[in-house]
């Protein structure tokens, strides 16, 4: 396969992928955040359909604090709506080992975010190229 | 976690609670993002009853890296005595540049060392969170804003354990503190202005750590 040359090529671009509920829905914790901190850790902007449960995210952030390095990972921007109160988990579904989980999240890698906002119903971010 | 998993749990926990000596500390964590006055709300505890300090405090990011614990303070509020432990975790955030820190004037590798043991006591007061705490102080500074996801996620994730958790407003002696912002913030919970710094309002904050850890 030829070689790349283009100065557009994949390496000055920013690749978001969009991972829907059901691709995560199978997933462990663990997989789960393996899966978004190895697409942060590539460049890319990484959007989840259904977000993290409170433990997940707690665990996110452990993870990327043990993988952070000086000269390479500065860790991760995150961003997500908040799980509306229609939809939360009530006592039975807790019960029945249901956790909420946040809405669309966005994770993209912090050295190159340069701008993560959002409002109710508007997430908007702001990206440098590597 | 299953139904049979969060029964078995939730029998252990009253059965804990039913036999648990009520003289055992609680392991009260504070928590909030960097720079929100933690190490300094902790010392004037600390130094209000019993005389000894937690740890420095500084204006630098990270200054606490690791977890530190107080044990034994005893709060007295309206003759009932809370015993409590504290804990001064550090900052959490999703992010540590070691460049922020040559901002500070310091060489590069005492950045970089700063910067590692960041990243680690950032871990460290998640597994505090996860495992180790009875409940929480949540502390943020007034004059910024609240609404970020660092806070948003954390206070998630201490609802999610169902520990008790008070807010706190801090630096309430700044130009430009909005305690009404906190509010708004997290209007699910209370929020108790105060200055760690110049002990302003302290008499409050000792009261609902009395009702809330008591």
């Amino acid at each position: 396969m030829p070689e790349t040359t283009s100065d557009d090529g994949p390496g000055d671009g920013v690749q978001i992928d969009l991972i829907s509920a059901e691709r995560m829905s199978g997933k462990t914790s663990m997989e789960k955040i393996r899966m978004i901190l190895d697409g942060v850790r590539d460049g890319k902007i990484v959007v989840l359909e259904s977000g993290l449960t409170p433990d997940e995210e707690s665990k996110l952030i452990e993870v990327t604090m043990s993988e952070i390095n000086p000269d390479g990972f500065s860790g991760i921007e995150i961003e997500s709506f908040p799980q509306s109160e229609a939809n939360d988990t009530g006592l039975l579904g807790r019960l029945m080992g249901k956790q909420s989980t946040s809405k669309l999240t966005v994770v993209g890698p912090a050295n190159q975010i340069q701008s993560l906002h959002k409002d109710e119903t508007l997430i908007s971010a702001l990206v440098s190229r590597k | 976690m299953g139904l049979f998993a969060e029964l078995r749990d939730s029998i252990s926990r009253v059965s804990a609670s039913l036999f648990a000596d009520d003289s055992e500390p609680k392991r009260i964590g504070i928590y909030g993002p960097p720079n929100a006055g933690k190490t300094t709300l902790a010392n004037r505890i600390a130094r209000d009853w019993t005389g000894d300090a937690v740890g420095p405090e500084s204006h630098i990011p990270h200054e606490t890296r690791r977890a530190r614990r107080k044990e034994n303070v005893e709060i007295k509020r309206d003759g009932k005595t809370v015993n409590i432990d504290i804990v001064d975790t550090p900052g959490v955030t999703t992010k540590v540049d070691y460049s922020e820190f040559l901002e500070h004037d310091m060489e590069k590798d005492e950045a970089v060392r700063r910067s590692r043991e960041a990243t680690e006591g950032v871990a460290e007061a998640m597994h505090w969170l996860r495992e180790d705490v009875d409940g929480v102080i949540y502390v943020l500074d007034s004059t910024e804003d609240p609404f970020t996801q660092v806070n948003t996620m954390l206070i998630g994730i201490i609802e999610s354990r169902d520990l008790p958790v008070l807010i706190l407003a801090n630096k309430t002696d700044l130009e430009g503190a909005n305690i009404q912002r906190v509010s708004n913030a997290f209007p699910q919970h209370e929020t108790i202005p105060l200055s760690a710094l110049e002990g302003e309002n302290m008499d409050e904050v000792y009261e609902k750590i009395a009702e809330y850890f008591g």
